[in-house]
């Protein structure tokens, strides 16, 4: 790769303050860094550092989100066949797919790293890697039907308004891809709700006898239990819903990465399972309506909850960042997506409401935990002093 | 050790032994390294501001005084050698970067001070006139000791835990008497406890020592760190002062008193992968490294000279000098090189004590480090890291934003005085976003201690 390293240091001075180019040296930037790793080395502190970067850290946790992609590409082309009760080959199921979920992919990438390019630039920043995972997340979280029009403005909406207001990479409070989810729920309810989003172009093909496109969360917002699938369904997650949250196996198969890796945190993972898993036992407890008698497997097992708890809680920016913090903020994520799921059927994906929830609550979570060391610290001091 | 009762052995769960090639052999390479220069950083003496008592080639004899601290003009640094001062280097705004002094190898001592009573001011000014102060340091800020404030404790590490760090207990064989006696010294000096930090598992000279309390610790990096052990046997609180001293130093002032001699010769390790002989030389402190080095062998151009370990360490250059406070040379590879798709490639060669890297297939035990960031500065964004490494009961996160922030109260409260810079050498190592974690915890103790005097 010696020519491109050479071409690359050719037109490097172009780019630098003083050069034509001057201009695009974050684009550039982006660019080169991507290609090599840079030849920087340590000039204060500590002179060996850990291989592991930020592009090394969101690359794992693309590889994580792949399985998700996968299956929900060949989902999207299942759920489409199915419908019309066409007979199609898996190859097949997987193209359609792949042709559909791939404008959204694209859409999201040009939106967002456009605009995060412009912000860097502006900035002198160098471009961050914060984007190359949530543009990837917000696909995964759109039902296949999404205008794609919407799709971008939601981008939009989520990169400047959620993370590039507040600074940029790592000064975010809400999770930008939920935000860009929450935009579309909150603006565009139709897009998202009902049972026509989440099978492509349902509203215009002939449905065979029986088939509804009604995702389990909205069965059982309609009291309708029965017509939920039975676990094993749901895990193996051939059912209607957003892109990327139907199967279980592609999900825990990330988790694993997640985990294996130590990219995410099990504290906030398992936390997030813990509490969820806590209010449907006491739901069940209490047990007034349909919705409440469902057991805390079919609960997690439905809608993005495992999404949610794998991939978006277990975001270190927006999540509590003590130890102890993780723990609460986990399990009050588990407990609040249930809770809004079951009692308020205006609301059928709790998930994404709880962690945008206790997005804004996270700091205040980890504000009492250092208040308490604190306290302890001041309290010895005193008694040193006495 | 039957006799070690649990409550002195501390076990240290948080933490982490890097695995890099490089540990220097039990053996000497070669006989005393006699250094035609000798030079001194003042930035070792840590937030310490010199003015010059001699000038570019006047003589000095051993132990005879080159210069002194601006704010504390009693503590004075000694000349190692006889000779001349050959160069007084200067950085930006005329600051003094390093003094070097040529040996004339005749050895001449300057006139020796005798302790003529055991009171507490006649032996703070005999150890201040005899330049042997400046060994004693306390937290916080780790800088040279206030000499008019009485400490609460003394600690003394006795073990190195660091990177290649050599083992102390090789260093220091035969010099209990040296110890022993400095250690009386302080003793009447202060009259407060002493306590010292060992290796658990691990024979010691100390186990020898009277006066003293042993506490044994195990763990990883950064058990051996003094800091930490304070802060799990006598945390220190605001307005609290404790003295540090590291047994190669006690061993200097023993030698004062008994020998009558300012005696700054030592042992150190040669250590590091760009070395094809790793071990032991004896030399004295400042000696150029250009005179040591030849011993060990350089594998390679290209290399990163460091005064110290890798973590926390001196770039000197093949031309610099040994630091005032080191016990180890480390030779590594510089990492001036790109790579082509370097977050991208599986990494089987590359050590990362996360598992982001196919490394922890191989079952390989140490890996040759290189100087490459291996990425660029990021802000804050992956939590949890930090508080792997540091076995303190302290927020490094929290810490370090506060000292960004310059906020001298929240700092306080997440206990800036229980940390010097290198305890959290090892955060800056994991540190994904590349964040100079020891500078900036630098930069707030000094600041704390302008706005604290």
């Amino acid at each position: 790769m010696k020519w491109l390293r050479n071409y690359i240091d050719k037109i490097k001075p172009t780019f630098e303050e003083g050069g034509k180019l001057w201009f695009l040296k974050s684009t550039f930037e982006a660019f080169e860094t991507f290609l090599f790793t840079p030849n920087k080395t340590t000039q204060r502190g500590a002179h060996i550092r850990d291989y592991v970067d930020l592009k090394r850290t969101m690359f794992i946790v693309i590889i994580a989100l792949i399985p998700s992609l996968l299956f929900g590409m060949f989902n999207v082309g299942y759920q489409y066949y199915k419908a019309q009760g066409i007979s199609a080959s898996y190859l097949q199921m997987f193209y359609f797919g792949f042709l559909k979920v791939l404008p959204i992919i694209i859409v999201t990438y040009i939106t967002g790293l456009g605009i995060e390019f412009f912000f860097a630039q502006i900035r002198k920043h160098e471009v961050n890697e914060g984007f190359l995972v949530t543009g990837l997340l917000i696909p995964l979280i759109m039902p296949v039907n999404v205008p794609l029009w919407i799709v971008a403005v939601a981008t939009a909406f989520a990169v400047i308004f959620g993370k590039e207001v507040y600074g940029g990479t790592g000064m975010n409070v809400f999770n930008p891809a939920l935000l860009a989810r929450a935009f579309v729920f909150f603006a565009y309810p139709k897009v998202i709700s009902g049972d026509f989003p989440w099978i492509y172009n349902l509203q215009n093909i002939k449905v065979v006898d029986g088939f509804s496109g009604a995702t389990p969360l909205a069965n059982a917002a309609a009291h309708q239990i029965e017509k939920i699938p039975d676990n094993l369904t749901l895990f193996i997650g051939l059912i209607p819903g957003s892109i990327g949250e139907t199967s279980k196996i592609a999900i825990l198969l990330g988790a694993f990465i997640l985990l294996f890796t130590g990219v995410a945190s099990w504290r906030t993972m398992i936390s997030v399972f813990v509490g969820g898993i806590f209010m449907s036992l006491i739901l069940n407890l209490i047990g007034i309506n349909p919705y409440m008698t469902i057991s805390p497997l079919t609960q997690i097992l439905m809608g993005g909850f495992m999404f949610g708890a794998v991939f978006m809680a277990t975001d270190p920016v927006t999540s509590a960042q003590t130890n102890t913090g993780k723990y609460i903020y986990g399990f009050l994520i588990g407990v609040l997506a249930i809770l809004i799921r079951v009692l308020n059927p205006a609301y059928p994906e709790g998930m994404m409401l709880a962690i945008l929830f206790m997005n804004a609550f996270a700091p205040l979570i980890d504000y009492y935990i250092i208040q308490n060391n604190i306290r302890k610290r001041l309290a010895r001091t005193k008694n040193a002093t006495l | 050790m039957k006799n070690i009762e649990n409550k002195d052995v501390y076990k240290i769960k948080k933490g982490l032994d890097i695995r890099i090639v490089g540990k220097a052999e039990k053996r000497f390479l070669g006989s005393y390294v006699n250094s035609p220069y000798v030079g001194i950083y003042p930035d070792d003496l840590v937030d310490f501001t010199p003015k010059m008592l001699l000038k570019e080639g006047d003589s000095v004899k051993i132990g005879s005084p080159i210069f002194f601290d601006k704010d504390r003009p009693l503590i004075k640094i000694c000349s190692p050698v006889s000779g001349k001062i050959k160069e007084i280097r200067r950085g930006a705004k005329r600051k003094i970067e390093t003094i070097v002094i040529e040996n004339d190898f005749q050895n001449t001592h300057s006139e020796v001070r005798e302790l003529k009573s055991e009171e507490r001011e006649t032996i703070i000014n005999f150890l201040l006139e005899t330049g042997l102060f400046a060994f004693i340091k306390q937290r916080p800020y780790n800088i040279i000791a206030d000499y008019d404030k009485r400490p609460k404790a003394i600690f003394i590490s006795a073990f190195d835990s660091a990177p290649l760090a050599p083992d102390v207990n090789y260093i220091l064989e035969g010099t209990e008497l040296y110890i022993q006696a400095a250690i009386d010294l302080l003793k009447k000096l202060t009259d407060v406890k002493i306590y010292v930090g060992l290796k658990f598992g691990e024979d010691s000279i100390f186990k020898k020592i009277k006066n003293i309390e042993i506490k044994y610790f195990e763990g990883p990096h950064p058990a051996g760190n003094v800091g930490i052990q304070i802060h799990h046997v006598d945390p220190i609180n605001k307005g609290e002062i404790i003295w540090t001293i590291r047994p190669e130093d006690l061993v200097v002032i023993g030698k004062y008193l008994i020998d009558k001699k300012f005696d700054l010769r030592r042992k150190i390790a040669l250590t590091g992968s760009q070395l094809t002989k790793k071990g032991y030389i004896e030399t004295i402190l400042g000696a150029q490294l250009s005179s040591i080095i030849e011993l060990g062998d350089l594998v390679s151009d290209n290399n990163r000279f460091i005064s110290g370990n890798v973590l926390t360490g001196r770039n000197v250059g093949y031309n610099g000098f040994l630091g005032f406070y080191d016990r180890m040379i480390t030779v590594i590879p510089e990492g001036n090189y790109y790579e082509f798709f370097g977050w991208l490639k599986p990494g089987l060669k590359k050590y990362s004590p996360s598992k982001m890297f196919f490394s922890w297939l191989c079952k390989k035990k140490e890996y040759i480090l290189d100087t490459n960031y291996h990425g660029s500065p990021r802000p804050f964004v992956v939590t949890g890291e930090y508080e792997k490494v540091l076995p303190m009961d302290i927020y490094p996160q929290q810490l370090l934003k506060a000292a960004i922030t310059k906020n001298i109260p929240l700092m306080e409260n997440l206990g800036i005085y229980e940390v010097v810079e290198e305890d959290l050498a090892l955060c800056e190592y994991v540190c994904t976003s590349k964040i100079e974690v020891q500078q900036i915890i630098r930069e707030a103790l000094n600041m704390l201690r302008k706005e604290n005097s």
